[in-house]
């Protein structure tokens, strides 16, 4: 039955093809968003709007002949509330301290810090642009996004959580701004080739190799045998891929997985997790967990008496200063993988001089995230310094040719350099154990601060 | 019982089965104990006046730090505080009615919302703002490391206090309710808020208690929680939630339904990650919940 053309409908039809004109036409009135923020012009013209072509072409030649800018905004998301914000607050001092040595005149053997800000800019000035993503995939994309297209920063920096990295660097790549990411670990975040993502730290991969590398090196020192393997993880990116890492080196080398556990993170009680792991009785046991979840875990493993040969963890929470502040002793003799240890600041003398200034500057120590964080950002701006501009394709150019020495950097890393998959092929880690409240390095053996204390003793014998 | 389905190692001191059933079912009641103290609080505030407090978890947090200040300013033990985090949390209840609730108790069901829900931002945010989002934990108090064994089952002493101090708060009011005039009072007005103040009860003064208890309520949980648990301010969101789901269950407006509720709450939580896993605890939670609602809507006991 044909259908009489109503003049609602009519109208309303009118409306929206007059609003649709009306958007065409802005977008190619409006003066191109200013060069010296080089933001893709594309995000700032109306979604959909077929005149967004013309635009970029248009702030293009502008762009080139603008004058170097006085001031290089970089967006930094991290979780500065929620069940990490400990950590999150780590790693904003680590980065508030690259900035500041960037900006200002200082005499260490590292990128940019014998200059004032960045010399290739006219010494324009790092302005970091903190967002806090709240530890959720959603907020750290939307975050990115208002980064990118309201404070117009030149390149995203983040997140820590593996989850709101992955969301975060999707928005990178999509309005095409650089994204480096320093600490987080899932190996899966560069596996998916994407060009504007580069990340300095090493994956769980390699961390996961070092730990049980280290397993046969404990065997072999201490002639015992370990049969038996427990894995307990968070249940986003970051736990999962270490879940399956593990699992997979495991089966490779002939352990048997007794345990296999995955928990939603942010729990009230941890009970049936943990009486799981006290009747499978590992010999071995992993864990990945965030600072909350963390430090729960032990206190039930204390309660309940769980006493693993050894407490194996994949960093996070376990590395964040609040996890040894408030268990005390009761976190002795764990066991973490990590990218940096104190004890390297006893034997590199640039480690020693920032991690001197980050206490005095912050009160606590620098832990191996925040190391990560001013390794990578130190990373960034040498790059930008290095595109001489502020165009996106200039920095990801820049970072891409990315080669600064070891003993430039505060790691013990021979280096950073990004692969094609924007993965630093230089990244390495060590293993270290809570002696004494502090973390010392004690793999490999022949790097080693202090001797490994294997097997961990029971709770009951812990003063 | 049929044995768990996961592997249970047979070697030295693993498990039996019956006393890792029964282990966790003690800690799983221990726990749903503390559910209930905070959701008894909620479903008074509810069944009186019909307004969700969505800020009741962050009170909950708002009782943790008051513990945790007084002993690490003053050298308090938490069990010591109790009565002074109590009446913190009292007047806090009482603030937020006199100056907040009251003046939306009739405006429309979005404004009710916003106004407890924006409560809740703000007591979050401020807590981090003047303590920051570090963790703090209370160590050494006369019970933080105690623990019991009775038969094999490890019972911990921080748990077992909190829910001895659930159990009597909880006796105490039902014995206020069902025993006092100001108590039969309560219930009149949350039965039939016009016919009570026909009767010359006075609506206003019943909803302050209403308030001053649902609050004292959560301070007193807040205080034994904090021997335990650690106190950042996001707890309230990480207890705020299964409190809602132990109101729903027990039925709004229903003491003796918030009571059970909280306990089926914390058995069914940790049951279904001992036999099912532990990822999908809450999921069993919910579950049940949403049985529960589909078959009797007004939750196990309710009336309303």
């Amino acid at each position: 039955m044909p259908r009489r053309v109503s003049p609602r409908w009519f109208l309303s039809a009118a409306m929206l093809v007059a609003a649709f004109l009306a958007a065409v036409g802005c977008a190619q009135t409006a003066p191109a968003p200013t060069p010296t923020t080089a933001a893709k012009p594309a995000a700032t013209t109306a979604p959909g709007a077929p005149a967004a072509t013309s635009a970029p072409q248009a702030a293009a030649p502008t762009a080139a002949a603008a004058a170097a800018p006085k001031e290089i905004k970089i967006g930094v998301l991290l979780p500065l509330s929620g069940g990490s914000a400990s950590t999150g607050l780590d790693l904003k001092y680590a980065n508030e301290l690259a900035a500041e040595i960037v900006n200002g005149k200082y005499d260490l053997n590292m990128p940019l810090a014998k200059t004032e800000g960045l010399p290739n800019l006219g010494g324009a000035k790092v302005t970091l642009v903190f967002a806090d993503h709240q530890g959720t995939p959603e907020k750290g994309q939307s975050e990115a996004e208002r980064l990118v297209t309201q404070e117009k920063v030149v390149a995203l920096f983040g997140c820590y959580q593996s989850s709101v990295t992955q969301t975060a660097s999707q928005t990178a790549e999509r309005l095409g701004v650089p994204f480096l990411n320093a600490e987080s670990s899932s190996p899966g975040l560069t596996d998916r080739g994407l060009k504007f993502f580069f990340r300095t730290g090493p994956t769980d991969a390699t961390f996961g190799k070092n730990l049980f590398d280290m397993l046969d090196d404990i065997q072999k020192q201490k002639n015992i045998k370990l049969k038996t393997v427990g894995i307990v993880n968070e249940n986003t990116l970051y736990g999962t891929d270490a879940n399956k890492l593990t699992k997979q080196y495991a089966q490779e080398r002939g352990y048997q997985i007794v345990a296999d556990i995955a928990y939603p993170a942010n729990t009230s009680e941890v009970t049936s997790e943990v009486q799981r792991i006290k009747a499978a009785n590992p010999d071995v046991l992993f864990q990945v967990s965030y600072t909350s979840d963390a430090i729960l875990f032990m206190k039930t493993y204390k309660q309940l008496d769980v006493n693993p040969q050894g407490i194996l963890a994949y960093g996070a929470g376990f590395v964040d200063p609040e996890f040894r502040k408030v268990l005390g002793k009761d976190s002795e003799f764990v066991i973490t993988r990590a990218a940096w240890s104190p004890d390297i600041a006893q034997k590199k003398p640039l480690a020693k001089a920032i991690a001197d200034m980050f206490r005095s500057k912050y009160g606590q120590d620098m832990t191996e995230n925040s190391a990560r964080d001013f390794t990578g950002m130190i990373t960034l701006l040498d790059a930008i310094n290095r595109a001489k501009s502020t165009d996106p394709k200039a920095i990801q150019a820049a970072l891409a040719g990315t080669d600064i020495p070891g003993d430039q950097l505060i790691m013990s890393w021979p280096g950073v350099k990004f692969d094609d998959k924007g993965q630093n092929m230089h990244a390495q880690g060590i293993n270290m154990q809570v002696s004494g409240g502090q973390y010392y390095t004690v793999w490999p053996f022949n790097a080693a601060s202090k001797e490994i204390v294997w097997p961990r003793p029971k709770w009951a014998d812990i003063k | 019982m049929p044995p768990p389905d996961f592997p249970v190692h047979e070697r030295g001191n693993a498990q039996v089965t019956a006393e890792l059933l029964v282990q966790t079912a003690v800690n799983g009641l221990l726990i749903g104990f503390v559910f209930s103290l905070v959701a008894v609080g909620l479903t008074l505030i509810f069944g009186m006046m019909e307004i969700v407090n969505f800020a009741h978890g962050e009170f909950l947090m708002m009782a943790m730090y008051a513990s945790f200040w007084m002993w690490s300013l003053f050298a308090l033990d938490p069990l010591v505080s109790l009565p002074i985090s109590t009446l913190a949390l009292v007047l806090l209840g009482i603030a937020t009615y006199k100056l907040i609730i009251k003046r939306i108790l009739n405006a429309p069901m979005l404004a009710q919302i916003f106004a407890t829900f924006g409560l809740m931002v703000f007591l979050r945010s401020l807590a981090q703002f003047l303590w920051t989002p570090n963790f703090r934990v209370i160590q050494h108090s006369m019970v933080s490391d105690g623990r019991l064994e009775l038969g094999g089952i490890f019972l911990g002493l921080p748990q077992l206090v909190a829910a001895a101090g659930a159990v009597i708060s909880f006796a105490f009011i039902y014995w206020f309710v069902e025993r006092t005039e100001t108590g039969r009072a309560l219930m009149a007005t949350a039965e039939d808020r016009d016919a009570a103040s026909l009767m010359g009860i006075n609506s206003d003064r019943m909803f302050t208690l209403a308030w001053a208890i649902g609050s004292g309520c959560v301070g007193v949980a807040g205080a034994l929680l904090s021997t335990f648990y650690y106190i950042q301010p996001e707890v309230g969101a990480v207890f705020g939630l299964t409190t809602f789901v132990v109101v729903a269950l027990g039925g709004f407006g229903s003491i003796p339904g918030a009571f059970i509720a909280g306990l089926l709450v914390g058995l069914v939580q940790v049951m279904a990650g001992l036999f099912i896993a532990p990822s999908i605890k809450f999921a069993v939670v919910l579950a049940i919940y949403l049985l529960v609602v589909l078959l009797r809507p007004q939750g196990l006991l309710g009336k309303y």
